[in-house]
């Protein structure tokens, strides 16, 4: 028989950033459903590459990357659960002098922005690095920036979310979703619910979630390509990116070195992502020619997942452009998990009080207004 | 440097040769120090004739010694003077093959 | 495009994979053999490599023609088959392979695959488990087989199905000191399902033989046992057990062999996209096999142990079965009847699995005595305890979220040793079924491929 419910708030997808908001929401007294397709963060939020990262970001999207730095100090102890994060600080490297006056002109913009770098010479980065490669001619560092693992984040969000009371349905796709005078109904196949606000958190289905309300989106299906070395002893310790953003690194305290190679495929069909085995061939050549100390290191598995991409590789979110009520927050295009708890918060905030001290204007479903198309095609790009 | 004549096993060594005590010798070392195996051995053999274990455990102080014998656990990869990793289950023991293995400090 | 021209392959030098490439290039193809070992056989016909090589009779007893045969294969079938040994497979996208061989990565496309990929040792954790010394009984075999050695000089073997008697019988015949052969199996079933084991009775048989000379050489072979548990400091010193009239033993060993049947290696049917059923009979997932060797995806094809455990003599069947189905799929004609003979054959098992099932029931008093210290996952360290600890306080109910929250399955095995007892212990914890749990899903590289060879 077909379950039916009603509550203030339905979240339609179940990752870190829908969870973080479902918990500001029961705290201010709302009645919250999360309604999620597979298991709460097991999308994005649970397969990306684990950076907690400020640097190198759209300078549109610094504000909010400031705002949830603070928030991943607080984790474990909101959590009740190591989510492992470490600021290691983040080391973007050059390659050539073009790449040094390009994170020189961005260490300049960011600083106009609140986010203080240090540029690093050849010598200053080996000092350091001793085992970088020798193709690197300087970095940027971000030191307050680091790591965690994106594995446990999302599902401790979404139990800290259940025990405030938050009804959270897994395995719940949802199939359609409409508006009338009374709020928003959306259906999946055992379930009706009725609510007076809609956030739309749906990762790359957000979208089509989108059309239903009369805002279709140009987002296409991301995969991040990751590859996990065994153990290795400690070394890497900053997480490592690079300009043009082909190579990225990190090593957990474990052991394990953690790095990026290109793109997965994603099965539109079956609705996942697999890596690709090129793809990883490609990256173990590009990382081994930054850190030639792994030329004996074993890689023992490597991992997929969907994200949604925006072309202008900055999210969506804010208020519906259609639909009073419905909030997005979607297309993070590869780069959400640092920002995703300060989401939750912004999300919260636009529901309870219909306003954000962020500046999230430049996130608006408004600049798609114009776009007419369907959503479709492969990414073929990552950023880290 | 096949004398004919080997020392006998020492007691902590793990595995006991039941046959093919007669093949030729092959020279390598482990942790510096030079032992023999005998010809169609494979590292693992070549290794726990002489003692009880192939590595340290990453997560704990456990040394190991390989488990299944036939490249499915990964439990006897083992590393090389040169800083190669091989698996010590399915690699032939060469002349001069240099084992490294750490121990548990105490 | 003849039907010649295809590119055919077949993953596996095993009974399964040897009997597949014969059938294929009688029918004029030129199969791509595939296998990881220098030598083909498989496990139950590994071959010890060049400069270790004894008498066939020695190593494989009653088998020792049928290894012979199926060993020079390769020989007779010379240039109609193209034979890469010491190569592995570590992935696989769509019809391309790929490949490490040699230190050097490439790739096979294919237009039909046959997977004989095998089985490996079903493991269940008990403590010690891990020390040095405590072995699958697989590898006991293997080290005996393989290198004429022993696995110590005094030898505790341990098993749950007809291996034991096997290994334990063929540890007498070389000399090796046998300390105690354990079956955590009651004896009972043996006798219940007696008339039905009378089905093979070769097969059978051999493995009363077995038992029967065990007994007269002073070993004979414990029935009923349970608790079982490894003792030493740094290295197995002593193997503890309860006997069936329920009292402590202890013996001193330096090494124990000890495994619980066998379970399918299916990863590479995993990445091709098959999909897997549960076996109920066996508590495995294994990817869906028609009696004609077909998968669910077309153009690949199943034998073997690896997709259903069903024995050596078994997988040769299935093996030529997988080739007819795959050239019958080509548009190539092939004998009707032979497919009928084999099918024939094939049904006389059935039966006898059954009965072997039955006579060796899974033991779950294994199970029930994993406490919270022991490890469960030997490559990461995980325990039993951080596993239960994931499903009561962090709501794992699931094999992959399990892995997420605890690592389990994530070192260098892949979930290859730890997979099936996590399940189990996940299933208890949770209060599920291990058909409900789910299973570890794969993900390339199926074993551990260096950074360094990449160029």
């Amino acid at each position: 028989m077909r379950e039916r419910l009603r509550t203030d708030v339905a979240i339609v997808g179940g990752g870190i950033a829908a969870c973080a908001a479902a918990v500001e929401l029961r705290k201010a007294g709302l009645g919250v459903i999360i309604l999620e397709k597979g298991r709460c963060g097991s999308g994005a939020s649970g397969v990306n590459f684990g950076g907690v990262r400020q640097q190198g970001r759209d300078l549109r999207e610094l504000p909010l990357s400031a705002r949830a730095r603070p928030l991943w100090d607080g984790l474990n102890a909101l959590l009740g659960e190591d989510v492992e994060f470490e600021a290691t600080g983040h080391l973007k490297l050059a390659r050539s002098e073009q790449d040094m006056a390009e994170l020189e002109a961005y260490r300049v913009a960011a600083l106009g922005c609140g986010l203080d770098l240090t540029m690093l010479g050849a010598n200053a980065v080996r000092a350091e690095l001793p085992w970088l490669g020798d193709k690197v001619v300087g970095a940027s560092l971000s030191p307050t920036d680091g790591q965690a693992n994106p594995r446990v984040v999302g599902p401790a969000f979404a139990r800290l979310a259940a025990k405030l009371g938050v009804d959270i349905r897994e395995f719940t796709p949802v199939l359609s979703a409409s508006r009338s005078d009374t709020g928003f109904s959306i259906e999946s196949e055992t379930l009706s619910v009725s609510s007076r606000f809609l956030i739309n958190t749906a990762g790359a289905g957000g979208g089509l979630l989108a059309s239903i309300f009369g805002e279709p989106v140009p987002i296409t299906p991301q995969s991040p390509n990751m590859l996990v070395t065994e153990p290795l002893p400690y070394f890497i310790s900053r997480s490592i990116g690079v300009c043009g953003g082909d190579v990225y690194i990190r090593q957990v305290r474990r052991g394990n070195a953690i790095f990026g190679g290109g793109s997965g495929w994603h099965d539109p069909e079956l609705g996942f992502s697999r890596p690709s085995n090129e793809q990883s061939l490609g990256g173990m050549r590009r990382t081994l020619q930054l850190v030639p100390q792994l030329t004996n290191a074993q890689v023992i598995r490597t991992w997929s997942g969907t994200d949604g991409r925006m072309p202008d590789n900055i999210p969506v979110i804010g208020p519906s452009s259609t639909t009073p009520n419905l909030f997005h927050a979607f297309g993070f295009s590869g780069h959400g998990f640092q920002l995703s708890p300060a989401i939750g918060l912004i999300l919260a905030e636009l529901v309870t009080r219909g306003e954000t001290p962020s500046p999230i204007d430049p996130f608006s479903i408004k600049r798609f207004a114009n776009w007419q198309g369907s959503t479709t095609g492969i990414s073929d790009h990552t950023d880290h | 440097m096949s004398t004919g004549l080997s020392a006998p096993a020492p007691a902590s060594a793990l595995f006991h040769r039941l046959s093919r005590r007669d093949a030729p010798e092959i020279a390598f070392t482990i942790n510096g120090e030079a032992v023999t195996a005998r010809e169609g051995d494979l590292l693992v053999t070549a290794i726990l004739t002489h003692r009880a274990t192939l590595r340290k455990f990453e997560f704990g102080a456990d040394m190991r010694a390989g488990y299944c014998l036939m490249g499915a656990c990964q439990d006897c990869w083992v590393t090389l003077s040169d800083g190669s990793r091989v698996r010590a289950c399915t690699t032939l023991v060469s002349p001069g093959m240099a084992v490294v293995i750490d121990e548990i400090k105490p | 495009m003849t039907i010649k021209d295809k590119s055919v392959v077949v993953i596996g030098a095993g009974p399964a994979g040897l009997r597949a490439v014969e059938a294929l290039s009688k029918a004029g193809l030129r199969p791509i053999l595939i296998d990881e070992a220098p030598l083909p056989g498989g496990q139950i016909y590994r071959q010890p490599p060049v400069g270790a090589r004894r008498d066939p009779k020695s190593l494989y007893g009653f088998e020792a023609t049928k290894a012979s045969d199926l060993h020079g294969l390769i020989v007779r079938l010379g240039d109609q088959i193209d034979y890469r040994p010491e190569t592995l497979v570590w992935g696989i996208e769509g019809h391309r392979l790929d490949i490490l061989s040699n230190g050097q990565f490439s790739q096979i496309s294919f237009d039909a695959l046959i997977l004989s990929t095998g089985a490996m040792d079903r493991v269940i954790p008990f403590p010690g488990w891990t020390l040095p010394g405590a072995f699958t009984l697989g590898a006991a075999q293997i080290a005996l087989k393989s290198q004429g050695v022993a696995i110590g000089r005094r030898v505790a073997l341990v098993g749950a199905g007809p291996l034991l008697p096997l290994v334990a019988y063929q540890y007498w015949k070389a000399g090796a000191t046998l300390c105690a052969v354990l079956d955590v199996t009651p004896f009972s079933p043996k006798v219940y399902n007696l008339l039905r084991l009378m089905r093979k009775p070769g097969t059978f048989a051999k493995g009363l033989w077995y038992t029967l000379r065990l007994a007269l050489a002073g070993h004979p072979i414990q029935s009923g046992v349970r608790a079982i548990r490894a003792e030493g400091a740094d290295r197995v010193e002593a193997l503890v057990w309860i006997d069936v009239s329920g009292k402590e033993r202890r013996v001193e060993v330096d090494a124990i062999g000890a495994s619980f049947g066998l379970k399918s290696e299916a990863q590479l049917a995993d990445l091709a996209g098959c999909r897997f059923v549960f076996d109920a009979k066996s508590r495995q997932w294994q990817p869906e096999r028609t009696p004609e060797g077909r998968s669910t995806v077309p153009g690949i094809y199943l034998a073997g142990d690896g997709s259903g455990i069903g024995g050596a003599d078994v997988a040769e069947l299935t093996g030529e079965m997988a080739a007819l189905s795959l050239i019958e799929d080509l548009g190539q004609p092939v004998e009707k009847a032979r497919i009928q003979d084999l099918a024939k054959q094939l049904d006389t098992y059935a039966p006898f699995r059954t009965a072997l099932e039955a006579a060796y029931p899974f033991p779950h008093h294994l199970i029930d005595q994993i406490d919270d210290s022991v490890m469960i996952c030997r490559c990461e360290g995980m325990t039993a305890g951080q596993l239960r600890q994931a499903v009561s306080q962090r709501g794992a109910t699931e094999m992959n979220r399990l892995k997420a929250l605890t690592r389990i399955g994530m070192g260098r095995c892949q979930g290859r040793v730890c997979g099936p007892a996590a399940a189990e212990v996940l299933a208890r914890e949770a209060k599920s079924t291990i058909e409900a749990v789910g299973r570890l899903r794969c993900n390339p590289p199926v074993k551990p491929i260096p950074v360094r060879e990449v160029f």
